[in-house]
């Protein structure tokens, strides 16, 4: 049997490691982009305390390797009394993290918002949480699409960390696999493969929507 | 039109908009002083003066996009931006009085990801609450009437100026505001455009409704107002009907400054 072939008759641990992947990727980006939009809305407004606090907070985690996250998230936590398995700690450090990295393209797209729309909004009797919801967000949202996309593959990749504490995803069949049959260069062959379908087809469907936004003249894509 | 036949039945002297002992500062410098103005339901009053003189602070100030220190303005009697109890407005009732105002601005702002449509329905649907339905229909009025229906799918980025502000003269128009504020509706367009924007406005005057409209176009404020209001340093200097401001004003500053705006 040659190496492929054994990769083949474990294609059950690489496929339930995949999909379990996928819904670590899936569960945590989109908490990860909840967590971006309300520290968006957080942020509006002028300066007070909170804002500030804020931005130091998403500062403090954009700043910060995510494997330490990851790690402090599954080790630290307990000593705080606060429990939390290998995958809870796993999604949510990559909500955490991600979400303020959403926040930060957020914001510096909110800072060349046209302050004539949002005069506009308040004209016609908007509320603050109205007018971020269905004007502000949206329009955001279309502009730094590109962006999003980007961050989405950064998140994608960040998954295959959580093998460091234990989750068993895709990354971790590969390891296994290559540890019990010592084949680690077909099995990471493999492993790239999936992260490579996976990006490429979100590269695809973010593109796709770049239509919208080319529609409302807000880029050239 | 039903809803003008409506205003024109009303008394004459009702109010729309009462400004009483109106100042306002930037920083120290006093933007405006003492104004009073009262706009009678129905009637059209425009506001000229040298850059700098306050126009555009009076008129942000009659919707509260501006906070003055001192005075009440009252919208159709109601005052805005202050209760009864002399505390500032919660953000909800101010966003209730301020609905009575429509405002349009110098550089249209239409909100880009909403075609025209959406873009006349957004407020009357999201702040007044009426069905989609509703909304529509009268949308479709409005646009009717600024002679911009035919474009009513497309989006904002493929209108020209002239068509922009023709359809954030309906956005405003959909909340069916007891007043119409003009921050210089024309000032960002081309030459060729300025006519129909015009036009729109004067059709308006026509119909009925009240407005309170900021320009440089003087033959357009001689033919459209029923008051001409001169503002000069935050202050009020002269208020005639158009005939007796352009023909024989009182104040030498006005003399002047309609013979260099010729
Ligand atoms: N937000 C602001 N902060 C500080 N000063 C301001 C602000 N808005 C207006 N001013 C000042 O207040 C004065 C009146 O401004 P305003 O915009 O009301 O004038 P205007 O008559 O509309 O002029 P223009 O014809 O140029 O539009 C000006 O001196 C301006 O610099
Ligand atoms: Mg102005």
């Amino acid at each position: 049997m040659n190496n492929w072939q054994i990769l083949w008759q474990a294609r059950d641990q690489f496929w339930s490691g995949f999909l379990s992947t996928m819904t670590i990727f899936g569960v945590s980006i989109s908490a990860a982009f909840v967590i971006g939009c309300v520290m968006l809305y957080l942020l509006e407004g002028s300066r007070s305390r909170t804002t500030i606090l804020l931005r130091i907070f998403i500062d403090g985690m954009r700043m910060l390797p995510f494997l330490i996250l990851a790690y402090l998230l599954y080790y630290g936590l307990p000593s705080l009394g606060i429990r939390l398995n290998a995958w809870w700690s796993g999604v949510g450090a990559l909500a955490a993290y991600h979400g303020c990295y959403f926040a930060e393209i957020f914001r510096g797209t909110r800072l060349t918002f046209p302050p004539g729309q949002v005069e506009a909004a308040k004209a016609h009797g908007f509320t603050k949480g109205k007018m971020f919801l269905r004007l502000i967000l949206p329009q955001i949202i279309m502009q730094t699409r590109p962006l999003l996309g980007n961050q989405l593959i950064y998140a994608l990749k960040d998954t295959a960390f959580l093998v460091i504490i234990t989750v068993q995803e895709l990354t971790a069949a590969a390891n296994s696999l290559s540890g019990t049959y010592f084949i680690p260069t077909e099995a990471f062959i493999v492993v790239i493969g999936c992260y490579w379908a996976v990006s490429i087809v979100m590269e695809v469907i973010i593109k796709q929507c770049g239509r919208f936004s080319t529609k409302r003249g807000f880029d050239n894509a | 039109m039903p809803e003008t036949g409506l205003e024109f039945s009303k008394e004459p002297t009702e109010v729309a908009v009462s400004i009483r002992n109106l100042s306002k500062s930037f920083n120290d410098v006093e933007v405006l002083r003492d104004v009073n103005l009262e706009v009678k339901k129905g009637d059209v009053v425009t506001i000229l003066g040298s850059s700098g003189s306050g126009k555009s602070t009076l008129l942000r100030c009659i919707n509260w996009l501006e906070q003055p220190e001192r005075g009440s303005i009252h919208i159709a009697g109601e005052r805005i931006g202050v209760t009864d109890e002399g505390r500032a407005m919660s953000v909800k009732a101010l966003a209730r009085v301020r609905a009575k105002t429509g405002m349009v601005f110098q550089s249209f702002n239409l909100w880009p990801h909403l075609n025209v449509l959406h873009n006349v329905t957004e407020a009357p649907i999201h702040v007044l609450g009426k069905s989609r339905h509703e909304a529509e229909a009268h949308a479709r009025e409005l646009l009717d009437k600024v002679g911009m229906s035919h474009k009513a799918d497309a989006y904002p980025n493929t209108l020209s100026g002239g068509q922009k502000q023709r359809v954030a003269i309906a956005r405003a128009l959909a909340m069916q505001p007891e007043v119409m504020l003009f921050d210089e509706p024309t000032s960002a367009l081309d030459p060729e455009l300025v006519g129909e924007v015009l036009a729109v406005i004067k059709s308006l005057s026509a119909e009925g409704y009240t407005m309170v409209i900021v320009t440089h176009e003087m033959s357009f404020a001689r033919s459209v107002s029923d008051q001409v209001v001169f503002l000069e340093k935050g202050l009020i200097i002269e208020q005639a009907d158009p005939e007796t401001f352009f023909t024989n004003a009182s104040t030498e500053r006005v003399r002047k400054f309609l013979e260099r705006n010729k």
